[in-house]
């Protein structure tokens, strides 16, 4: 934060010109982008992995012999923090957000490059420090992605002895590495805007990302400082989180200490953490629906307040997760309401959606496919979490396949789905090719289609009173002969998916030297980053002149306009009767633009 | 930061309330916070999340104090130190403080200094700042070696709860971090400004950025004071 270089002037962009400086130490928001969508990538594959061969085990038992029980339980461990931060939230933040923020609003760079490229390097120390907890002694840690105290550092859960402790530094690497990028992104989207382009004129994705980050800078000091006691906990014997123990006869070294106070702690970050990577994917599917229905999002500001509603509310509910911890019933009440409250801006958001598709042009692409589960996806998973809101429902579900199936859909599947429609929609921008088309067709529907067939019937399994995170259900005689024949069943549809994510690694690799080359603007889409001079853009992004902004991004199938849609650079035109749709109609800013140049 | 902004020209700030304002300013284009460069309205954002971080020490402590077994002890006589032959409690934090707070002090004549182009002033200032905050640490190490001495540790404390060692050492630490990393960062700051780097352009706004997390240091040891030693 000492360089203090301001707002760059446009003769001081000099291009890097050797490979390393390019593509290896860069300051170019769009290669850090890559990079760490990449990184992602690559320890979400892990995370693919880790859950085949859990689900080998719950569908075929003792059918992989070197899965015994503390392999299952550091399998569950590391796939699920893995898909949730850092999968999810690097490559929303990390990935999307470096890439889109400052294209789509008209920018050269972050504000501060340097400290953007370190963001990536410390993440990929973060991700460094988490795979190494494979190959120490005693392997990764399998206290469950939580890592309650006390079992998480206690002997007796796998991983005690070096797995919790590299997991709690990886994470705490993750945040300083989060809040390096996150202060760009806000100070990015805040500060550094183009002329024309206001608050209200910013696409969705922009403002998804922007709240979803804003959260994080908020949510993430929450799992730093737990992740810290933790550590302290573990490694030189303080007892914050750990009460008298006898085990075994003897007591332990620890007393005093509140297991309650870290789960408050850990949920205050994790529900928040939720909408982290929910955000963004509202942000997205909203433009990537306008985008390919040809129409403008229905209710604008609507969805900014909704967004805004929910980023504030989330920091309210986050002890629906702990009903069954033996806090104050009182306290269930409270968290209860909050959260059926936060239902409601959350389901207008889903009206637009659905409105901003009703009578549209729709356009049946991939983007588009990926878009609509999406809605469906979320819809369902969010049915479930109403559901599991009120107490009295959640007391017998929790910890069965019910809340597995449930979050799963809305925080795992749904999510996913944006990023792979956001990958076939930005993908031509960021490489200057398309990505086949008929692989595209084939991955969405073996994965929307197998998605549902893993995750619906455990639904099911829930209500039979399955529970999650057992290794084995072979001698539990109240669940039925049906549950196991359907739990081999999922296992099947689990691998099909999983096969069909190789598709698509396949097709992200073959099309960048054979796919069909991509125009500037392939979708006919209005918002900033496809009216760069160059596919892909060049380092600065706009060449010598900024863009200008002169609308908001939704103007598709405007009455009268040549093509169908209206770049926001595109001054307003002569056939334009004022007050049309942009919600700025009535502020002269536009008008201003010109003389004031 | 000399671009003006295309919304202000549209309506007369002078008449406009200031609620008026803050909306103009939020739905114009390009910035939010007018003429607030990005390197301030970064670490704004930062002191903001960081506060999320010393609040959330503070619950833990608050949390772990209530829920803790054994009694905890009483500060005034933990903290107190003999100087010839009385026991005055909380003196060694008293002076801590006091300097602490001086140091705000200077820090606010040093951004003064710097608005008025008087680079060695305010150059001189920030050193003057950094010297206190050193002062701080060490006495800070000072109150440590002592307690140490004492037998209080992370994880033991003869005096009472086992917390009490455990939060004081965690939270003063982790302040005290950010006290030396301000000194580190003042002093930096400070020979860039005294080697003139910012002559050129004139822009001593940097002075008042270091100052912005300098007095926010400060403001956190108000509540861990108040939180540690007087409850
Ligand atoms: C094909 C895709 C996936 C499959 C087959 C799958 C499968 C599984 C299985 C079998 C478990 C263990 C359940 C238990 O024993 O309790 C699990 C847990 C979990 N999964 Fe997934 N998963 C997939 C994708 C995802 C994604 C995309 C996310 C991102 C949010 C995710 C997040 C989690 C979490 C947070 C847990 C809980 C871990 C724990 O109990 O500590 N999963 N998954
Ligand atoms: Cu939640």
């Amino acid at each position: 934060m000492v360089e203090h270089e301001d707002e760059q002037s446009d003769d001081e962009n000099h291009e890097p010109t050797s490979f390393l400086t390019k593509y290896v130490w860069s300051q170019d928001h769009k290669v850090i982008a890559v990079q760490y969508s990449l990184t992602a990538i690559a320890i979400g594959l892990v995370a693919l992995v880790l859950s085949w061969l859990m689900r080998m085990q719950l569908g075929f038992p003792g059918a992989l012999e070197f899965i015994d029980e503390d392999a299952y339980y550091q399998y569950a461990t590391m796939h699920g923090m893995i898909m949730v931060i850092y999968l999810l939230t690097a490559i929303f933040l990390g990935g999307f957000g470096n890439y889109l923020i400052p294209l789509m609003v008209g920018a050269r760079d972050m504000v501060f490059p340097y400290l953007n490229m370190l963001s990536y390097w410390v993440y990929l120390l973060a991700v460094i420090v988490l795979t190494a907890s494979f190959f120490v002694p005693g392997g990764p840690t399998g206290a469950g992605w939580t890592l309650y105290p006390p079992q998480s550092i206690l002997q007796g859960t796998p991983g005690y002895e070096w797995g919790i402790i590299l997991m709690l530094t990886s994470l705490v690497i993750f945040i300083v590495a989060f809040t390096m990028g996150g202060l760009n992104y806000v100070t990015t989207i805040l500060q550094a805007r183009a002329r024309g382009m206001t608050l209200m004129r910013m696409p969705l994705t922009v403002w998804g990302i922007f709240i979803a980050t804003f959260m994080g800078l908020l949510a993430f000091p929450a799992l730093f400082v737990s992740g810290v006691m933790l550590l302290l906990d573990r490694v030189i014997g303080t007892s914050f989180f750990v009460p008298e123990i006898i085990s075994l006869g003897d007591p332990l070294a620890y007393g005093g200490g509140s297991p309650l106070l870290f789960q408050h702690l850990f949920w205050f970050f994790g529900h928040p953490e939720v909408y982290i990577v929910a955000l963004p994917a509202f942000g997205i599917v909203s433009d990537l629906l306008s985008v390919h229905a040809r129409k403008n999002i229905f209710g604008y500001r609507m969805m900014v307040w909704a967004l805004l509603a929910i980023g504030v509310l989330s920091f309210i509910v986050w002890a629906h997760h702990m009903y069954v911890s033996g806090m104050d019933p009182a306290f269930g009440f409270f968290f209860a309401i909050t959260t059926l409250i936060i239902a409601v801006p959350t389901a207008i958001k889903v009206y637009n959606w659905v409105l901003t598709l009703w009578r549209a042009d729709i356009h049946m692409t991939v983007p588009m496919l990926f878009s609509l589960s999406f809605i469906l996806t979320f819809v369902f998973g969010g049915l479930t979490g109403l559901f599991l809101g009120n107490v009295v429902v959640d007391v017998p579900l929790s910890d069965t396949y019910f809340v597995v199936a449930h979050f799963h859909m809305v925080m795992g599947v749904a999510p996913i789905m944006i990023v792979f429609g956001a990958i076939y929609h930005w993908y031509p921008k960021i490489t200057g090719r398309m990505l086949h088309g008929a692989m595209g067709q084939i991955h969405f529907w073996v994965t929307f289609l197998g998605t549902y067939a893993i995750y619906f019937p455990m639904h099911y399994l829930g209500f039979v009173g399955v529970p999650r995170r057992y290794y084995s259900y072979d001698e539990i005689d109240f669940i039925p002969e049906s549950a196991h024949d359907l739990n081999a069943a999922i296992t099947v549809a689990a691998l099909i998916v999983g096969a069909a994510q190789l598709l698509f690694l396949y097709n992200v690799f073959w099309s960048l030297r054979k796919g069909e080359k991509a125009p500037a603007n392939p979708w006919k889409a209005t918002s900033l980053e496809w009216q760069t001079p160059q596919t892909p853009p060049a380092h600065g992004n706009w060449g010598k002149e900024l863009p200008v902004v002169h609308r908001w991004a939704y103007d598709y199938s405007v009455p009268g306009a040549e093509e169908d849609y209206l770049p926001q650079n595109m001054p307003r035109q002569p056939f334009e009767k004022s007050g049309a749709h942009d919600p700025h109609d009535d502020k002269p800013v536009t008008d201003l633009q010109e003389s004031d140049k | 930061m000399g671009q003006k902004s295309v919304e202000s020209a549209s309506g007369n700030p002078d008449n406009a309330g200031a609620v008026d304002q803050l909306v103009a300013d939020w739905s114009s284009d390009r910035e939010a916070f007018k003429g607030v460069s990005w390197g301030k309205s970064m670490m704004w954002i930062f002191l903001l999340s960081d506060t999320f971080v010393f609040g959330t020490f503070l619950t833990g402590y608050m949390t772990v104090r209530m829920s803790t077994t054994v009694a905890w002890p009483n500060p005034s006589e933990v903290f107190a130190l003999t100087i010839g032959g009385t026991e005055l409690p909380l003196i060694l934090i008293a002076i801590m403080t006091f300097v602490l707070i001086s140091s705000s002090g200077t820090m606010a004549m040093a951004v003064n200094m710097g608005y008025q182009r008087k680079p060695k002033q305010a150059a001189y200032l920030m050193l003057a700042t950094a010297v206190l905050g050193a002062m701080f640490v060490s006495m800070q190490v000072f109150e440590w070696t002592k307690l140490i001495h004492e037998g209080v540790r992370p994880w033991a404390n003869p005096f009472g709860a086992p917390q009490f060692g455990s939060t004081f050492f965690m939270i003063t630490g982790f302040h005290g971090l950010h006290v030396t990393a301000g000194v580190i960062y003042l002093t930096v700051v400070a020979t860039k400004v005294l080697k003139g780097h910012y002559e050129k352009s004139g822009d001593y706004q940097v002075v008042e950025i270091t100052g912005l997390y300098w007095h926010f240091v400060d403001l956190v040891w108000v509540f861990i004071f108040a939180f540690f030693y007087l409850w």
